[in-house]
């Protein structure tokens, strides 16, 4: 067998050992990625449960859903759509290239992979801190439309809100870079490496946030804020908007959740991709995590109609 | 360079071949399709489709997710009980939704307390 060599592909290609209760390389593949996708189907019948919320309390208060739809806003729904399916390509490649043995390319996918997972958050604070502002919360805190809110203390509230919502990224952006500042030379490239994608991460999330600002701004005229709009305002003893806002925050912040584990996740694949241990012969890992990527990837799907478009 | 990845991916059934090896412009090509089809959505959503809407907007997404789980998850080139497995969980999500939506517009006994 003639193994091609490039440039790329060094002297090792991924020498994963086959675990000694496996009969075959084949076999350990074959069993992770079917564990894998017994994982993914819990996933999907754990998001079912606030798919199958949604579908009834929509069954039960149609104009509800309706009207609280306007103050979402598409534009940045399908952007972070779009964000989401680059990601999914990145990562499908990056499964790919780890097949190939083209370790700096896998690298370099995961890498790409992670700044949109940065992004995607960054644009989603934009969305929650608006609404944070507006009173558009869930059941028990929506406020909206009442008399007290003023246009000073929303600005205010978003503002706060978005620096809240931001300060971790902030955070990871600033500490990694006084590791890289200070200690740079006492990193091995691998770590060094790791700290500067942290750094990336950080700051990239403010890219999402300037865009979200900037769509934001582009796209306000075609979102409804007048203070009279009491269509969705609260009826005594009926379940309001809130709900709709419950909901909203709950499928969205779950499924956030999700990407901020897939961020870890991945910055753990990250480090063995760095230290060429995916090849040929091994590139299970970046199999499963891309499986587990492409399923928060087809949730946000089905949220986006179902949330953004639909009334 | 290329004929060295053609190499690889015939090489791929081979006894290096744990998997199916997807060709790039199969990969960028579903993108493609499926930003093309968030466009078309975003774009119906503006139509008024009355009760239809829910369906086509569902619809669409359907297609894009049968893309996903086909090319970028591998489906279609994996062993067929993988697919079996994601299809069961559709199946019970079905039920699940169907049922707890049957169960809303069934008859209500008003209930009153016990004197």
């Amino acid at each position: 067998m003639v193994m091609a060599s490039t440039t790329e592909e060094q002297d090792h290609h991924g020498h994963g050992h086959v675990a000694h209760h496996f009969d075959s390389a084949q076999q350990q593949f074959d069993a992770g990625k079917l564990g894998m996708w017994l994982f993914l189907i819990t996933e999907i019948l754990f998001f079912s449960g606030l798919f199958v919320a949604y579908a009834v309390y929509r069954v039960n208060h149609p104009e509800v859903f309706i009207d609280a739809r306007q103050h979402l806003n598409t534009s940045l729904g399908a952007l972070n759509t779009v964000v989401l399916l680059f990601s999914s390509l990145t990562m499908a490649w990056a499964v790919r290239a780890a097949q190939l043995g083209q370790h700096k390319l896998l690298s370099n996918l995961i890498i790409l992979t992670l700044l949109c997972a940065s992004v995607f958050l960054g644009i989603k604070s934009i969305e929650y801190s608006h609404k944070w502002g507006e009173g558009l919360l869930w059941a028990g805190a929506y406020t909206y439309g009442s008399e007290e809110l003023v246009e000073q203390d929303k600005s205010a509230a978003k503002l706060a809100a978005t620096a809240v919502l931001g300060a971790p990224a902030a955070l990871i952006a600033v500490v990694s870079g006084a590791i890289l500042v200070f200690w740079r030379k006492r990193l091995s490239s691998v770590v060094r490496t790791l700290v500067a994608v942290a750094l990336g991460m950080g700051a990239i999330y403010f890219v999402g946030v300037g865009i979200g600002i900037i769509v934001e701004v582009l796209t306000h005229s075609s979102v409804s804020h007048e203070p009279g709009d009491h269509s969705i305002s609260q009826v005594a003893g009926e379940p309001g908007p809130g709900v709709f806002f419950s909901i909203y925050f709950t499928m969205t912040g779950v499924h956030a959740l999700h990407i901020l584990i897939g961020m870890g996740v991945m910055l753990w694949m990250l480090e063995k991709s760095l230290r060429f241990e995916y090849g040929p012969d091994y590139f299970g890992p970046v199999d499963f995590v891309g499986l587990y990527w492409h399923l928060v990837d087809l949730v946000w799907i089905y949220l986006f109609p179902l949330l953004y478009l639909i009334g | 360079m290329n004929s060295n990845q053609n190499e690889l991916q015939h090489e791929e059934y081979d006894h290096h071949g744990l998997a199916h090896v997807m060709p790039v412009k199969l990969l960028v090509g579903v993108f493609s399709l499926l930003i093309f089809l968030t466009i078309i959505t975003v774009l119906l959503a503006q139509v008024p489709l009355g009760p239809w809407e829910v369906w086509v907007s569902l619809g669409v997404a359907t297609v894009k997710a049968t893309l996903v789980c086909l090319y970028f998850m591998h489906l279609r080139y994996d062993r067929t009980f993988n697919g079996f497995i994601f299809l069961s969980s559709i199946f019970f999500v079905a039920l699940f939704l169907a049922l707890t939506l049957m169960d809303l517009n069934g008859p209500r006994v008003p209930l009153s307390g016990i004197e």
